[in-house]
């Protein structure tokens, strides 16, 4: 069966190092995947290769069947949402205005930018009190559930979190955690979600792809890994978890 | 912040600008001494009389400006001095009079008009005291007093056309010493000093009873003072000026010069007197005395529309370079570079040497201020955006942002606290630079200032440096609300 995102022999080098080398992988529509792996595995480039921020060296990522287009970036990455760690909320923007800009940006009427603010708000757990606080006025755990509005605002088919829960106390994290699975299931949509935590990757992910070297270890359903590991690395990484 | 751009620049527009097309005044200049603002002025009340409308364009610095200005049609008339004309301003020297004189002239599209009838050319003076002891009338009579001391200003002791000249000329045996003008006549009557140099028709020669003593064998040649004016000017403006031809012998210029730098009298007053007591004016000109207030708000408004001009384009192509380059880092340090160099060119110098590339008058001015607001703009515009977080960056990109959209809605604000601070600067730095932009006949709050200067006049300077110093408070009280209105309170820098 063809993915909704499919990497094709994909490599890409900076200086001298490949950090993806001859990539195959492709990703089922409506499924949260995990990417683990170690830093510099080379789980942050891959996806950034899926929104066009970065572009491979050799090979074809295709989204949606197409590859990542070169012209009309901007109107293809409005069906990706993307949230980051660290959250990447804009400092000179109010909470509500960091979450609807994408809306302003569409022309979306006010009234109803209003309701989807609610509406993610709500879903996210962030009190409408916290609509006109500017981020640095915000926890970490808050900052990072505005994230995940803003990138939930126009109802995307994909969604990238690039560690967006890193960095957060467990119990922020938890409730993150709780929240998010709340919001896909009322808002479902093909996840790719980058991080180093097998655990969390445990907790979120139906599907899971192990990176190492810029190569794929292992990848398929998470528990169908998790119960046959295909080597000791991958075995051991859900010791830890 | 829109409208009040747009009203801001309506306003500017709307401030006066030299030639208005139609019904021209007669645009009348002059230099920075006294002498030249009196003759100028008694010019501008003659015509103001006789019905011609006048604009004043007083106070260029220097003899090339002043030239050039009348050369190029931003004034039509000022007083020059037959001798100036002959050495600094004719390729050729010529004698006034002579056809080569008029010829050279003509090419430059200009002409003298009959003289005033004053020669205000070198002389030398001893106390009334000395010459009354020793006899002295003629530079002649000083070659029988061998004791006398001798202090001279140094540029009339270096110049051949001189002391070293007049010494040969009439065989003078004293020797001399350098000595500063201004303090020549208080060491001359102290007694620690006989003769020294002075202009024929220096005011202060009758505030201290000075005698000046007759270039018996003409050694110097002729300063007669003349309306120098562009052929183009109507018959019938000539005509009137001519009526002065004459009027105003040496005495006569010495006096009215006393007038206003030894009894303080303005310029105004002192012409319009002069005028009346030659019958060639009927009654005072009304509203020039009364107008300081109307000057000052005239002055003001230039002021506002050289520095507004200068920083609004300075605004507009500065954050335009720093977007055009802050990218490259070669290019945004050659820019910076560059722009700072022209920061170290000091004021005066660059809007002097604004002169031969645009003449002068307000639109040399404002190139020059520009020039100078540009560095503060660049440098913070160009050092705001490299300090954008470049995770900022991506997310703007990554969320489907175009670059327009993340010009506008993420770098250009987060650029803001640093780019405010850099026009901030800009433009207070304008409106102290824009006073120096009167010495090359823009105009502004810098022309009394000037004036003042020239004639030592506080109350004239103040007339410039107060709403100069008002309008750089208002215009730092000004943004510091502008930043307090458009910057969430914790992106300011400070």
């Amino acid at each position: 069966m063809r993915g909704i995102i499919e990497f094709d022999d994909v490599a890409k080098r900076y200086d001298q190092t490949w950090v993806i080398d001859a990539l195959n992988l492709g990703l089922s529509e409506g499924r949260v995947t995990a990417l683990v792996g170690k830093s510099g595995a080379g789980k942050s480039t891959l996806l950034q290769m899926v929104n066009g921020l970065i572009r491979p060296d050799r090979g074809t990522v295709r989204v949606f069947g197409e590859p990542v287009p070169v012209r009309s970036l901007s109107r293809f990455r409005r069906h990706i949402g993307y949230a980051v760690q660290g959250t990447g909320l804009f400092p000179h923007l109010r909470v509500e205005k960091n979450i609807a800009l994408l809306g302003r940006l569409e022309d979306w009427a006010s009234e109803r930018i209003s309701e989807r603010v609610d509406e993610l708000m709500a879903l996210m757990g962030l009190e409408p009190s916290l609509r006109q606080r500017y981020p640095h006025q915000l926890s970490g755990g808050q900052q990072q559930r505005v994230g995940i509005c803003r990138a939930m605002f126009l109802r995307p088919d994909i969604l990238l979190l690039d560690e967006p829960f890193s960095g957060v106390d467990p119990l922020a994290r938890e409730e993150i955690h709780k929240r998010f699975h709340a919001l896909m299931l009322s808002e479902p949509a093909t996840v790719l979600l980058v991080t180093h935590d097998v655990a969390e990757a445990v907790r979120l992910a139906s599907d899971i792809v192990v990176l190492d070297g810029g190569r794929v270890l292992q990848a398929g359903a998470l528990e169908q890994v998790k119960r046959h590991p295909a080597n000791d690395a991958v075995a051991r990484l859900f010791e830890s978890a | 912040m829109r409208r009040a751009a747009t009203l801001l620049l309506g306003i500017l527009l709307l401030v006066p600008s030299p030639a208005p097309s139609q019904d021209k005044p007669i645009v009348i200049g002059s230099k920075t001494f006294t002498e030249s603002y009196l003759l100028a002025e008694i010019m501008a009340q003659l015509l103001e009389a006789h019905g011609f409308k006048v604009r004043r364009q007083f106070g260029f610095g220097g003899t090339l400006v002043c030239f050039k200005a009348l050369k190029t049609g931003e004034i039509d008339v000022y007083p020059e001095y037959t001798g100036t004309i002959s050495e600094t301003i004719l390729a050729h020297p010529a004698p006034s009079g002579s056809k080569d004189f008029t010829d050279q002239l003509a090419a430059l599209g200009l002409q003298t008009l009959p003289g005033f009838g004053f020669d205000n050319t070198y002389a030398l003076a001893v106390t009334g005291k000395t010459a009354q002891r020793l006899g002295l009338k003629t530079i002649s009579d000083l070659a029988r007093q061998p004791q006398l001391r001798v202090g001279l200003s140094h540029e009339f002791l270096d110049r051949p056309d001189g002391w070293p000249g007049l010494r040969a000329a009439y065989h003078l045996p004293q020797s001399s010493f350098g000595i500063d003008h201004g303090l020549a006549y208080r060491a001359l009557l102290e007694g620690r000093l006989d003769v020294t140099d002075a202009y024929s028709t220096d005011g202060d020669i009758l505030r201290y009873g000075l005698v000046v003593l007759r270039d018996d064998r003409r050694f110097f040649p002729d300063y007669h003072a003349v309306p120098l004016v562009r052929r183009d000017l109507s018959a019938a403006a000539k005509e009137v000026l001519g009526k002065l031809a004459g009027r105003i012998d040496d005495a006569r210029m010495r006096e009215l010069n006393a007038q206003v730098s030894v009894a303080g009298k303005s310029f105004a007053e002192v012409a319009a007197g002069f005028l009346q007591d030659e019958g060639l004016v009927a009654a005072p000109p009304v509203g020039r005395l009364s107008g300081i207030a109307a000057s000052m708000l005239k002055n003001t408004l230039v002021h506002l529309k050289l520095t507004g001009i200068a920083v609004l384009a300075a605004c507009v192509i500065g954050i335009g370079l720093a977007l055009a380059v802050y990218r490259s880092k070669p290019i945004s340090t050659a820019v910076l570079y560059l722009a700072g160099l022209l920061q170290t060119i000091p004021s005066i110098a660059l809007l002097a040497l604004m002169i031969p590339f645009a003449g002068v008058g307000q639109t040399p001015a404002i190139i020059a201020l520009f020039l100078y607001s540009l560095l503060p703009i660049v440098r913070n515009g160009v050092t705001a955006l490299l300090t954008i977080d470049p995770l900022l960056r991506r997310v703007a990109a990554g969320l489907g942002l175009t670059q327009y959209e993340q010009l506008r809605h993420v770098y250009l604000p987060l650029a803001l606290p640093h780019v405010l601070s850099g026009l901030r600067i800009a433009a207070v730095v304008s409106i102290g630079t824009a006073t120096l932009a009167a010495f090359i006949g823009a105009g502004g709050l810098g022309d009394p200032i000037v004036t003042g200067l020239a004639l030592n006049d506080t109350g004239l300077i103040l007339q410039g440096a107060v709403p100069a110093a008002v309008l750089a408070i208002l215009t730092e009280l000004g943004f510091e609300l502008l930043e307090r209105k458009c910057i969430p309170r914790h992106m300011l820098s400070s």
